[in-house]
């Protein structure tokens, strides 16, 4: 198992070293300097600012020397904001982020699944109809759309929390139900599926035939087996939410990654830009490393073939 | 020997889009303690629908049972609640499934879901039901028991899988067991391993078997009597050697005729013409009659009552009918009928319980 995952690290790795180099390219692409927005510099101030920031340098000199500060740690500065530190920059503004996404991730896979459980046992039956609905509805209207209806009718009508901004927990909720909607419809529907197909094997019926009541069969036999294939679909469930908080985040003000990442391209801000997508390809391919190791403790037939 | 099991008039059917699919159309048999039924039939002639609804474990919906009643033990299973069954189930009754494959939980440990039942039913703790499951696995034969509970479904061969899905079956001893094709999905040594458990454990044990199975060597083999199913219905029932030596039903004769036995060497098979007849709209009188060589009119038009033969043996076809003229099986059939009378005389001294 150590052996497995020292070799899913060094993948890692090469994969990020692969994506940075591959976004420090795309962005040399880019149209444009740092420089185009604010115009007003003289010709001398634009060199010398383009020096400071080593823009002069030829491509492959920039792209070794970006490289040898990442394996230290260091994402250089910014251009725009008063010439701090991207590292700093992403550290201040992780912290919203991460609130949401994991908070919309948690509350929506659980409800998700609960809703799909309830749907599979009461098959057909009205309660199956409603989260059926609940499920269609959330998968089908964009979270922006939702971000909106809930801005003006919880926030603003009946005004139980804040429209936008941050400070207090009171803040995260709206923004959350709104990220939450998508995983909560995708959850829904894949437990329920998976649910009645399971509820259908062999082994319920043993476990049944045996006289395990309702409670045991679905949960002792069923959810476990039932979650394994629901994993698959939790990997893209929270990769959806990292691009999902990008919009959310400006739609409610909310000081995080990514609102800082939309400022960034709009006003070219490499450093910015590399360091974010950095950590949000880091990210993705965390969160698969975590979903594959989960696949080990729900399904033993996994974790055995690893193991030995 | 006193009656365990008296199943009277049992009508199962389902709701299905297409309609009421009719699966079991007036079952009636009986099965006293100790003693092994065989059901032979045609795949689709409701076998595993009747035995599933001797323990209420049809899915509903879109199954009911529509009509009938099924007493264990003087009590009707027919009209028990859920809760009531889950009583039974396990406990005074259980199954054992066709496919090893898939009958056991693939994340949960052997060892738990054998004690699952005697934690259940029998109130023993942890450590008295994992003595128990280690004495189960001893006796149907799995080696090294203390560390096998530990391990999962697929650390084990489709036999030892049975062998496991047996020892579920009998962890409460149960006063009932039944088999559901429990060899037809394991290859031919494995299946001979099974059924000499099979029957060893019911001589220990002295459950009376349901035992399904499409092999006449293993009925031979097995049971103490056969019940022939068609379209829904039992068309012939009697012991082993009424079945064999003297079938009466046209349908029996047909299934004898197209069933391979052991010793199947020179006979080329018979085929029964046609198929069964669709249980969405089962034909008026004998559903056979369509596929039925010697049919006479009356089959067309009316349903056949059971004929008494013998005191155990009965067939429901207008043959019997003291009307009727007198008809023989087949040549064919005849000769088979013969290899099968050596077949469970050389098979059945002794053995059967
Ligand atoms: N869930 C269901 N919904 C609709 N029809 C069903 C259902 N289960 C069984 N049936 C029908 O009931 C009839 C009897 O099926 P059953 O499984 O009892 O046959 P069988 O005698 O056990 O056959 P086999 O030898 O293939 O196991 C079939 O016509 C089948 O289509
Ligand atoms: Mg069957």
């Amino acid at each position: 198992m150590t052996r497995y995952i020292l070799q899913r690290i060094g993948y890692m790795i090469i994969t990020m070293f692969l994506i940075a180099t591959f976004t420090f390219f795309l962005m040399k692409l880019l149209p444009g300097t740092p420089l185009s927005a604010a115009d007003k510099l003289s010709e001398e101030q634009q060199a010398v600012v383009l020096e400071k920031y080593g823009l002069n340098d030829p491509v492959p000199v920039q792209y070794f020397n970006y490289m040898v500060n990442l394996t230290q740690g260091d994402l250089g500065i910014s251009f725009q904001f008063d010439n701090r530190e991207v590292t700093t920059i992403i550290m201040e503004r992780i912290g919203p982020s991460m609130t949401l996404g994991v908070q919309a991730m948690v509350i929506g896979t659980i409800l998700g699944m609960l809703l799909g459980l309830v749907s599979a046992i009461y098959h057909n039956g009205i309660l199956d109809y409603g989260s059926t609905f609940i499920a269609v509805v959330g998968k089908s209207i964009p979270s922006f759309v939702f971000a909106g209806i809930l801005q003006y009718f919880i926030g603003v009508k009946l005004g139980w929390f804040p429209v936008a901004l941050w400070g207090t927990w009171a803040h995260t909720v709206l923004p959350t139900i709104a990220l939450a909607i998508f995983p909560i419809a995708i959850a829904a529907r894949f437990m329920r599926t998976e649910m009645l197909e399971v509820m259908g094997s062999d082994y319920i019926t043993t476990a049944r035939a045996k006289g395990v009541n309702k409670f045991g069969v679905v949960f002792k036999h069923g959810l476990r087996n039932a979650l394994i294939p629901l994993i698959t679909v939790l990997g893209p469930l929270a990769i959806g939410l990292m691009t999902g908080t990008l919009v959310i985040e400006n739609i409610f003000a909310v000081p995080g990654i990514g609102e800082q990442f939309v400022k960034a391209i709009n006003t070219n801000d490499f450093p910015i830009i590399m360091g974010t997508t950095l950590l949000i390809a880091f990210l993705f391919i965390f969160i698969i490393l975590v979903i594959d190791l989960m696949y080990g403790v729900i399904d033993p037939r996994i974790r055995l073939a690893e193991g030995e | 020997m006193e009656k365990l099991l008296e199943v009277n008039n049992l009508h199962v059917s389902f709701d299905t889009y297409g309609g009421e699919v009719q699966a079991v159309r007036g079952v009636t048999f009986d099965l006293k303690r100790g003693e092994t039924l065989a059901i032979v039939g045609e795949s689709g002639s409701g076998k595993s629908v009747t035995t599933k609804a001797l323990m209420q474990l049809i899915p509903k919906p879109p199954g009911r049972i529509k009509e009938g009643e099924i007493l264990f033990e003087g009590r009707d299973i027919a009209k028990m609640n859920e809760k009531q069954m889950q009583k039974i189930r396990g406990k005074e009754m259980s199954m054992i499934f066709q496919d090893p494959m898939t009958s056991l939980n693939p994340t949960m440990k052997v060892g738990n879901q054998i004690m699952e039942g005697l934690i259940k039913h029998q109130k023993m703790n942890k450590s008295q039901a994992r003595k128990r499951v280690v004495e189960l696995l001893e006796l149907v034969g799995i080696p090294d028991p203390e560390n096998r509970i530990k391990q999962y479904p697929h650390q084990f061969s489709g036999g030892m899988r049975q062998r496991v899905v047996v020892a579920i079956a009998l962890a409460c001893n149960p006063k009932l067991l039944i088999a559901d094709e429990p060899t037809t999905a394991l290859d031919v040594t494995i299946q001979a391993q099974i059924l000499e458990l099979m029957k060893d454990i019911q001589k220990k044990t002295d459950s009376a078997t349901i035992f399904i199975t499409h092999d006449l060597g293993v009925v031979a083999n097995v049971a103490d009597r056969v019940a022939v199913m068609y379209a829904g219905k039992i068309v012939e029932v009697g012991t082993v050697d009424d079945i064999f030596y003297n079938p009466k039903h046209p349908y029996t004769w047909g299934l004898l005729g197209s069933m391979p036995s052991l010793d199947s060497e020179d006979e080329e098979l018979y085929a029964i013409p046609g198929s069964p007849p669709d249980l969405l709209d089962p034909p008026k009188g004998d559903a056979f009659a369509a596929r039925n060589d010697y049919a006479m009119k009356i089959d067309l038009e009316e349903e056949p009552p059971m004929f008494k033969v013998s005191d155990t043996h009965y067939a429901a076809t207008w043959l019997l009918h003291e009307n009727a003229p007198d008809m023989d099986p087949p040549e064919m059939v005849k000769k088979r009928m013969k290899g099968m009378a050596n077949m469970s005389s050389s098979s059945s001294e002794g053995d059967r319980v």
